[in-house]
C-alpha cells in the first residue's frame, strides 16, 4: 500500500526523538486527537478495511497458508532459539563475501557507529530507504546533530518532510494530506532542498509522482552514502533482502558507493531457502500483493556492481531483553507485515500516534513496552490498548499470539515481578497506586468506553480463539513447554479492572465519541 | 567486554530457561507447504505468467527466437528510443535492423550518464508464473542492477519455457544467493497519494516483458 519498504512504513514525529516514551502522553490522551477528527478517522477506516479486504483475497490464493504460516513460525522460532549460533554464522558469512559486521548493544551506540562512518567517507548527506530500526534509534536526528542530513526518499515520507510535518497514519504515513495539499507543499518547499516543483503543477497523483521522481532523482544520482535496514538476513549465505514498491530502495542500495545497513538481530533466518516462505507471505500479509514490485538482495559487495563498500550495524536495543520473556519472545518472530494493525478495531479508531512509538497497532502494544520496558506512562498503557479479540492473530503470517502477550504484560504491569533491563535481571515493582497504573487504567477505560472497538472486535474474532491449541504441538513444544498458554479473557486482568474501575469516573464527553 | 560479547551474552543468559534442544534445523523446521500451487501443463504455466505480469501492469509480448528482433526493434520506435543500453553478453542476434544508439554496460558510466538513456534490454534468470516475477541476477545478458532501474524504460526477454517456473520455491532452487538479485513485478508503484496507485515513481515505469518460445 505504501510506496516503500513493504511492512510498516514507520512514523517517527520529527519533533521528537523517536524513541524517547517519557516525553509522550498515555495511550487514550493520544488517541483523542484520532476520535476527534473525522477525516482522519474516515480516511484510516477506508484504508485499513481496504487493505484488508484485498489482504484476505491474496491469501486465499494459496490453499496451503496454514502450513507457511506454521513453517514460518518455526523457521523464525528454531532463529531465535539458537540466535547465538546464527549470528556468529552470519558475521562470518557477510565478512567473507566482503562486508563489515558492526555490533550495537543500544540505540546510541548504533548511531555512534553510523554517524562515524559516513563521516569517514567525508560526506555531508545520505539518502535513506524507509527502515523502522532507523527510526527506533533516532539515526536522521543523530546524523542532524552532527551536520549530516538524512534525506528520506520514500514519496509518503517526503510529503511529510517537506510539509514539516509528522505522518498520520502507518500504511499511508500522508493520508492527512489532500491531493490540493501536497501540490502546495511541493509548490512551495521542493525548492528550498533541491530541484523545484515544475511550473504549473496540477494536483493529479501522476503528476505529483514525476514530481517527486525529479526532486529524488537529483539526490539519488549524486548520493555517495546509502542508508537501510532489511527484511531479512540469512545466516549461511550473508545475503539481505529489502522489500519494496516505488524503487527508492534499489536507487539507496545499488547507487551510492557506501551502504550501511541497520538491523535488528531477529531479523535472521538460518537458510536461503527459507526465504520461500516469507517471499509468499510477507507480500501478501502486508501490500495485499502476490509479490510487491520489487525485492533487492545482495551478499556482501560486488566487483563494479552496487556499493563497494558495505557496512552492516547488527543491532539489539531491548531485542535481547525481549527474548529473555519466556511469553513476550514471540514479539520477535515478527516480519513487519503490519496485517495486525488493518484489522484491529482499536488502531482503526485511536490512529497511529496513539501507540506513542514508530510500532503502533497491535505490534507496538506488546513490542514497545518490551523494548523499552513499562516504566513510563505510554508504555504501561500500551498493554490495554486491546480488546483482546484476537483477530491480530488471526492474520498475523508468523502465528504471534498477541493477545497472549497483551495479557502477560497487563500482569507484568499490575504485579509487577522479574525482567531484564538492558542485560541485567530486575523487579519491577506492580504499578499499584503509582502513576502508570493510572495510565493503564485510562487506557484500558478507552478500550471499554469505545463499544465500536469492543464489539467490531468480537466480530472479527468469531472463531478464531477456538482454534489456540493450549499448548502447541510438534517442534513448537520445546519453545512452549514452559507454560500453557493462557485462557482468555484472563482472569488477572478482569480483577484488577474491577478493583480500579470505578462507575462514576467517566468524562461523558469520552464515552460519546464512539457513538457519532 | 565489546559490544558484540555483551550481545552474545545477553542472548545466551536470556536462553538459560528454555529446556535444551538440539533438534537440528531440518527437523525443527517442517515444510508442509506446497512447492508450487495448481497441477499446470507447461504451455498453462507460461500463460499464467503472461496474466499476472499483466496484471501488475508489466506490458507482455509473446514472440519467438526468429521474430525477436524485429520485435525488439519495434518496440524501441514505438517508445521513441534515442539510446539503448546493451549488457555485455546479451545475445547479438536478438538485435538487427535499424536501432537507436548502443551504450554499453560500462563500469566507468556515471549515474548521471545513464539517467540520459531512454531504453534498456535484457535477459532474466527466472521468471515466476504464480506471482509474475522476473528475476535478474547481474547476468552476462542482464548487466549490473543500475542498468535496469535508471533509464525509464525496461525491456525484458524471457526465455519459454525454459527460464519459467511455477513458484517461489522452484525459483529459489535455481538461483544463485552469492550473486545480487533484483526480483521484479510490475513497474514500480506508489499509492501514496489518497491511495491511487500510481505506476513509475524511481524505477522505470514502462516494464515490458517479451516471452520468447525457444522452439
Ligand atoms: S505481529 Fe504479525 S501481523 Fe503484526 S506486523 Fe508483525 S508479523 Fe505482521
Amino acid at each position: 500500500m505504501s510506496g516503500t519498504f513493504i511492512g510498516m512504513p514507520a512514523f517517527s514525529p520529527p519533533t521528537l526523538p523517536a524513541f524517547s516514551p517519557p516525553t509522550l502522553p498515555a495511550f487514550p490522551t493520544a488517541a483523542k486527537e484520532a476520535v476527534r477528527n473525522p477525516t482522519l478517522r474516515r480516511n484510516l477506516r477506508y484504508a485499513t478495511h481496504t487493505i484488508r479486504a484485498k489482504r484476505a483475497a491474496a491469501v486465499s490464493e494459496l490453499d496451503d497458508w496454514a502450513a507457511l504460516r506454521e513453517a514460518g513460525r518455526q523457521i523464525k522460532d528454531h532463529t531465535l532459539r539458537h540466535l547465538d549460533r546464527y549470528l556468529l554464522q552470519l558475521e562470518e558469512s557477510v565478512t567473507a563475501a566482503g562486508g563489515v559486521v558492526h555490533w550495537a548493544a543500544d540505540a546510541d551506540e548504533a548511531n555512534r557507529i553510523v554517524t562515524g562512518l559516513v563521516k569517514a567517507t567525508g560526506e555531508s548527506e545520505v539518502v535513506k530507504v524507509k527502515s523502522m530500526a532507523t527510526q527506533e534509534i533516532g539515526l536522521n536526528e543523530a546524523l542532524a546533530a552532527e551536520g549530516i542530513h538524512a534525506y528520506e526518499t520514500d514519496l509518503a515520507e517526503l510529503i511529510v518532510q517537506l510539509g514539516r510535518d509528522r505522518p498520520s497514519h502507518i500504511l499511508v504515513p500522508a493520508i492527512h494530506r489532500n491531493r490540493g495539499e501536497i501540490r502546495d507543499i511541493f509548490t512551495h518547499e521542493m525548492s528550498e532542498w533541491g530541484r523545484p516543483a515544475p511550473e504549473g503543477l496540477s494536483d493529479t497523483p501522476a503528476e505529483l509522482a514525476e514530481a517527486a521522481r525529479l526532486h529524488l532523482r537529483e539526490k539519488f544520482l549524486r548520493a555517495k552514502v546509502g542508508i537501510s535496514g532489511a527484511n531479512f538476513m540469512v545466516a549461511e549465505t550473508g545475503t539481505l533482502a529489502v522489500f519494496e514498491s516505488e524503487g527508492n530502495g534499489r536507487m539507496c542500495l545499488t547507487l551510492p558507493e557506501t551502504l550501511i545497513s541497520v538491523v535488528g538481530i531477529e531479523k535472521l533466518v538460518p537458510t536461503w531457502r527459507d526465504l520461500e516462505v516469507f517471499l509468499q507471505t510477507l507480500p501478501r500479509s502486508s501490500t495485499a500483493e502476490r509479490m510487491n514490485p520489487y525485492t533487492s538482495m545482495w551478499t556482501g559487495t560486488t566487483d563494479d556492481d552496487g556499493p563497494r563498500t558495505f557496512h552492516l550495524v547488527l543491532l539489539d536495543n531491548g531485542r535481547t531483553d525481549t527474548l529473555a520473556d519466556r511469553v513476550g519472545r514471540q514479539a520477535l518472530r515478527c516480519i513487519r507485515c503490519s496485517a495486525c494493525l488493518n484489522v484491529c478495531p482499536v488502531y482503526e479508531r485511536a490512529g497511529g500516534h496513539a501507540y506513542g512509538s514508530v510500532y503502533p497497532g497491535p505490534i507496538g502494544a506488546i513490542l514497545s513496552p518490551q523494548l523499552r520496558g513499562t516504566a513510563s506512562d505510554i508504555d504501561a498503557s500500551l498493554p490495554y490498548a486491546s480488546s483482546l479479540c484476537g483477530a491480530c492473530y488471526e492474520v498475523c503470517p508468523v502465528a504471534i499470539d498477541i493477545p497472549e502477550v497483551l495479557v502477560h504484560l497487563r500482569e507484568r504491569v499490575v504485579e509487577g515481578g522479574p525482567a531484564v533491563r538492558q542485560g541485567a535481571k530486575v523487579t519491577l515493582r506492580p504499578a499499584r497506586g503509582h502513576a502508570a497504573e493510572r495510565a493503564a487504567m485510562r487506557a484500558a477505560r478507552w478500550t471499554f468506553r469505545h463499544p465500536g472497538a469492543l464489539r467490531a472486535g468480537q466480530r472479527l474474532a468469531s472463531g478464531t480463539r477456538r482454534l489456540v491449541p493450549r499448548t502447541l504441538p510438534g517442534p513448537g513444544r520445546a519453545w512452549s513447554a514452559t507454560r500453557d498458554l493462557p485462557k482468555l479473557p484472563p482472569e488477572p486482568f478482569r480483577e484488577w479492572w474491577r478493583r480500579t474501575h470505578r462507575p462514576g469516573g467517566q468524562a461523558p464527553a469520552d464515552r460519546q465519541e464512539d457513538q457519532r | 567486554m565489546s559490544s558484540r560479547d555483551v550481545i552474545l551474552g545477553r542472548v545466551r543468559r536470556a536462553l538459560a530457561d528454555v529446556p535444551d534442544d538440539d533438534t537440528p534445523y531440518e527437523v525443527a523446521v517442517q515444510r508442509g507447504y506446497r512447492r508450487a500451487h495448481g497441477e499446470r501443463s507447461i504451455g498453462e504455466t507460461v500463460d499464467l505468467l503472461a496474466e499476472n505480469l499483466a496484471d501488475y501492469r508489466a506490458l507482455v509480448h509473446r514472440t519467438d527466437a526468429a521474430r525477436l528482433p524485429g520485435l525488439l526493434a519495434r518496440l524501441l520506435a514505438g517508445r521513441g528510443a534515442r539510446s539503448v543500453l546493451v549488457p555485455p553478453g546479451l545475445p547479438a542476434d536478438w538485435l538487427a535492423g535499424e536501432l537507436p544508439t548502443r551504450v554499453a554496460d560500462d563500469a566507468e558510466l556515471t549515474p548521471h550518464q545513464l539517467d540520459r538513456v531512454d531504453s534498456v534490454i535484457t535477459g532474466c534468470a527466472v521468471a515466476i508464473a504464480e506471482t509474475g516475477t522476473i528475476v535478474l541476477d547481474a547476468g552476462p545478458d542482464q548487466g549490473r542492477r543500475r542498468i535496469t532501474l535508471v533509464p525509464d524504460h525496461h525491456i525484458c526477454v524471457v526465455r519459454v519455457p525454459g527460464q519459467v517456473v511455477s513458484s517461489v520455491p522452484e525459483a529459489l532452487g535455481r538461483l544463485d544467493p552469492a550473486r545480487p538479485l533484483t526480483w521484479i513485478s510490475g513497474p514500480s508503484a506508489t499509492s501514496d497519494i489518497e491511495l491511487d496507485r500510481v505506476e513509475g515513481v524511481h524505477g522505470p515505469r514502462t516494464l515490458e516483458v517479451v516471452l520468447t518460445s525457444e522452439d
